[in-house]
């Protein structure tokens, strides 16, 4: 049967010493002055180290997924294996698979960057693919038939017509690494899952949670909003239709 | 590459290439088919002048031009360009030698009308300064204000600019010579005729050497100096120039393929002009037959008839430029006019006639 | 090596721990998992569908819908499950709500898609054959909506899984995630395990969910020749 065990004998009210007010004794569901004492101190290193383990995961998951696409882009054959395997490690839960990578890599940043990296292949090497191959076969035969090489066809026509693709990959991947990055904490002592982890442990202590939480989702909404901006910059040609 | 400029003394400075081209005994075999798509093909045409390739589906025109660049490799004979074996060319350098328009255009989508058009002189190094002149110059060339159009994506162009724009990007490097599959193909009737005049006009300022492929046999009568007739299989049924082969079809399959109603086609290529107009007996330069219809002097016979079947039978004024009666035209004239070919046709048989020639003497 | 031997152990003895009588069989947390998540699932079904469909089947709400399922991304498992926790204090009915809240977006984005996608040649043709919008809906646009809406359900409930077990993470106990939140209780090998165990669960959701997709996909679609790849920011994903 389901049941509730952390909550033993109420809350522990986590001993901020001189800084905890009523709001923090009591445990009210948002105490603002304890964030204004606790962001520079917990809150910003969590989400600092938290930025870097999504962006280096993303940067990492995105230069393997761009070699793969184009190995599958020119060898069709590829795909299949490919997106089985990717597929494979995407639907392992990530609770799971950290603990996984514990026992032969260390409870360290690779376990953790390896896992990560390892949900962003399969988003970034499908939308990298599918934008190589929806590129129109007419454009492509103009290319060659104006004398382009494979690789400036490849450099001038094909990967910026595949841009609009290719970013939305990387605004899912990202949206999915920060999400998931929560969870590092489990096996690496980093990341937003830190503050969660602790006021879980306090009782849970709330104020801490919403906050903690709140960034990650924040951090997600905003990267995405940021990539639509790159997005609209890089494409120019994708907001102009007939006038 | 040798060059051929005497052809071009009318034509801008920065249109100055035109090659002959020479097919020589060509064949295309598909590996795994038994059959060849392209059957020793001969045939040359002269610096300056539009060939169209024509013929059934199947008839491996468009494999016969892709074969000219070596977008497909070839399987037997040889191809010359102003003397030259393509094969003997490094085939990216050879391709941006040579224009190429196809039916679907290709335009790069991502790409503005000015960075498409600069595509080839880009590939070729050209610097910046002298590319954005040359699209300004193709931009006017093609009747599109190079300061507005310039910067357009092409999904901010009709259909017809955009054909225009296609054509415009594979003369940007002054190639010798021009592809073009099916250019005109997906547009509709009324917009393609007015493609066609304006490719035709832009051929008479440009004079480059044109393969032209199309399944339109009115199109190839229109738009070619000479025909090319491909029938399955990729064998030349007939090369000749349009009036030859409206005339003088070589067997029963060209004959089939221009149509029953090739008489009329040909009268579509003589103007009233090129007619010995009955005398206008006694009417002043500026007076028509009582109430008779006046039609220009550059009127093709073949509209000049349907003028004539609608007006009953009764004779048309034939008028200059400046509104001048040049003579009447009737039904008998007409008549006449067809006779007289069939006879010139029986006298001749299948040989050659009016001193158009075969195929490398002309242009 | 010899931690996955340890853990391999752990799984052949159905989650015994020497020394350690009363601790759940590891039988009993997997279908604990999946009672769960198929209750949330469940539920998300129920809401989602009808939605995704009805918007499009009207062509309506793309914005919406589409973005719908990156913002369904964008939420930490962890954190919906924490902020639940701080609102409503954590409890079955905390954990069902998350898992709602999570595996809603992707049905809808996906039931959209594949309604809205549907050929309107076809959904023209059938106007034209006198066909009632019911009609249209029941007779063409569903059944040929049905696989990728499936795959959308299929990605929710992978995602589902996952949760539950995170849920033991902030104190939910009824999963195979209370063995690899209780490292103290169950050593390594226990966790390892139970890892072992949570990642071949989910495989064979996704394993056996593909299967019902597959057969639930109309024969003329599996013969037909497969699209061209249509770009979209949300595309559906066999997550």
């Amino acid at each position: 049967m389901a049941s509730v065990s952390l909550a033993a004998a109420g809350p522990v009210i986590p001993d901020y010493s001189a800084q905890s007010s009523s709001c923090v004794v009591h445990n009210h569901l948002f105490c603002t002055d304890w964030i204004s004492h606790n962001f520079s101190p917990i809150l910003w290193p969590a989400l600092r180290q938290h930025i870097l383990l999504a962006l280096a995961a993303v940067a990492i998951g995105f230069a393997i997924s761009m070699a793969l696409a184009l190995a599958a882009h020119r060898y069709r054959r590829l795909e299949r294996p490919t997106i089985l395997v990717t597929t494979f490690l995407y639907t392992i839960p990530s609770l799971a698979l950290f603990e996984l990578l514990v026992a032969p890599v260390g409870p360290n940043v690779f376990s953790a960057e390896i896992a990560l990296v390892s949900y962003t292949l399969l988003i970034l090497f499908r939308n990298i693919l599918t934008g190589l191959r929806a590129v129109p076969a007419e454009v492509l035969d103009a290319a060659e038939g104006m004398g382009m090489s494979r690789r400036q066809a490849l450099w001038r026509v094909e990967l910026p017509l595949a841009l609009p693709a290719i970013v939305a990959g990387l605004r899912i991947a990202v949206v999915t690494i920060i999400a998931l990055a929560t969870i590092v904490y489990t096996i690496y002592d980093a990341g937003l899952g830190v503050p969660i982890h602790t006021a879980l442990g306090e009782g849970p202590f709330k104020t801490e949670l919403i906050a903690a939480g709140g960034l990650a989702i924040l951090l997600a909404l905003l990267s995405d909003a940021l990539l639509v901006g790159v997005q609209r910059l890089l494409t120019p040609w994708a907001r102009t239709r007939a006038s | 590459m040798k060059t051929e400029d005497t052809a071009h003394n009318e034509g801008p400075s920065a249109f100055a290439q035109a090659a002959e081209l020479e097919l020589r005994g060509v064949s295309k075999l598909y590996p795994g088919q038994r059959e060849p798509a392209i059957k020793e093909l001969s045939l040359t045409v002269p610096a300056g002048e539009v060939c169209v390739l024509v013929g059934p589906s199947g008839s491996g025109k468009t494999t016969a031009m892709r074969l000219i660049n070596r977008l497909i490799p070839i399987s037997g004979g040889d191809i010359l360009l102003g003397g030259e074996s393509v094969l003997e060319r490094e085939p990216k350098a050879l391709r941006r030698e040579i224009g190429y328009v196809i039916q679907q255009i290709g335009l790069f989508p991502h790409q503005t009308v000015g960075e498409n058009i600069a595509t080839v002189p880009r590939l070729l190094g050209w610097e910046e300064k002298r590319i954005g002149e040359r699209v300004d110059e193709l931009l006017a060339l093609i009747d599109l204000d190079p300061a507005e159009m310039r910067t357009r994506y092409p999904s901010q162009l009709s259909g017809g600019q955009r054909q225009r724009v296609g054509v415009a990007r594979a003369l940007a490097a002054d190639p010798p010579l021009m592809l073009m599959d099916e250019p005109f193909g997906a547009i509709d009737p009324i917009n393609r005729a007015r493609l066609q005049d304006e490719f035709l006009r832009l051929q008479a300022q440009v004079k480059k050497t044109v393969v032209f492929v199309t399944h339109d046999i009115d199109e190839a009568i229109k738009m070619g100096d000479r025909i090319a007739i491909l029938r399955e299989g990729g064998v030349l049924a007939q090369y000749d120039t349009p009036q030859e082969i409206l005339t003088r079809p070589a067997d029963s399959f060209v004959a089939q393929f221009v149509g029953a109603d090739r008489g009329l086609k040909r009268l579509a290529l003589t103007t009233l002009a090129e007619l010995k107009l009955i005398e206008p007996n006694g009417l002043r330069p500026d007076e028509s037959a009582d109430g008779a219809r006046r039609v220009p002097r550059e009127t093709s016979v073949r509209d000049a008839l349907s003028t004539l079947l609608s007006a009953g039978g009764q004779p048309l004024t034939v008028i200059d430029g400046e509104g001048r009666v040049e003579g009447l035209v009737t039904l008998t004239l007409v008549e006449q006019l067809l006779s007289e070919e069939a006879a010139n046709a029986n006298a001749n048989g299948n040989g050659n006639g009016n001193g158009n020639g075969n195929a490398a003497d002309g242009g | 090596m010899h931690e996955f031997i340890e853990a391999f152990k752990f799984i052949a003895h159905n989650g015994a721990v020497a020394g350690r009588p009363g601790l759940p069989t590891l039988t009993h947390l997997a279908l604990e998992t999946l009672r769960v998540g198929a209750i949330g699932v469940a539920i998300s079904i129920v809401i989602a569908v009808p939605i995704g469909v009805w918007l499009g089947h009207v062509h309506r709400g793309s914005f919406v819908a589409i973005n719908l399922g990156n913002i369904g991304r964008a939420l930490p498992s962890l954190a919906v499950l924490a902020i639940g926790d701080a609102f409503l204090g954590l409890g079955l009915t905390v954990v069902e709500l998350a898992l709602v809240i999570l595996a809603v977006p992707p049905i809808i984005t996906n039931s959209y898609l594949a309604v809205d996608g549907v050929d309107r040649d076809l959904v023209d043709a059938a106007k034209g054959m006198g066909m009632s919008e019911g009609e249209i809906l029941r007779r063409v646009e569903l059944p040929l909506a049905v696989p990728l809406i499936f795959a959308g359900i299929r990605t929710a409930a992978v995602f589902v899984v996952s949760t539950t077990t995170i849920a033991s993470l902030a104190g939910f106990s009824g999963s195979l995630g209370d063995v690899i939140a209780n490292e103290t209780s169950y050593h390594f090998s226990g966790v390892l395990g139970a890892a072992i165990c949570v990642a071949a669960l989910a495989l064979a959701v996704e394993g056996a969910l593909t299967l019902v997709q597959r057969a639930l996909t109309p024969r003329g679609l599996l013969l037909a020749e497969p699209r061209r790849g249509r770009v979209r920011v949300a595309d559906a994903m066999p997550a």
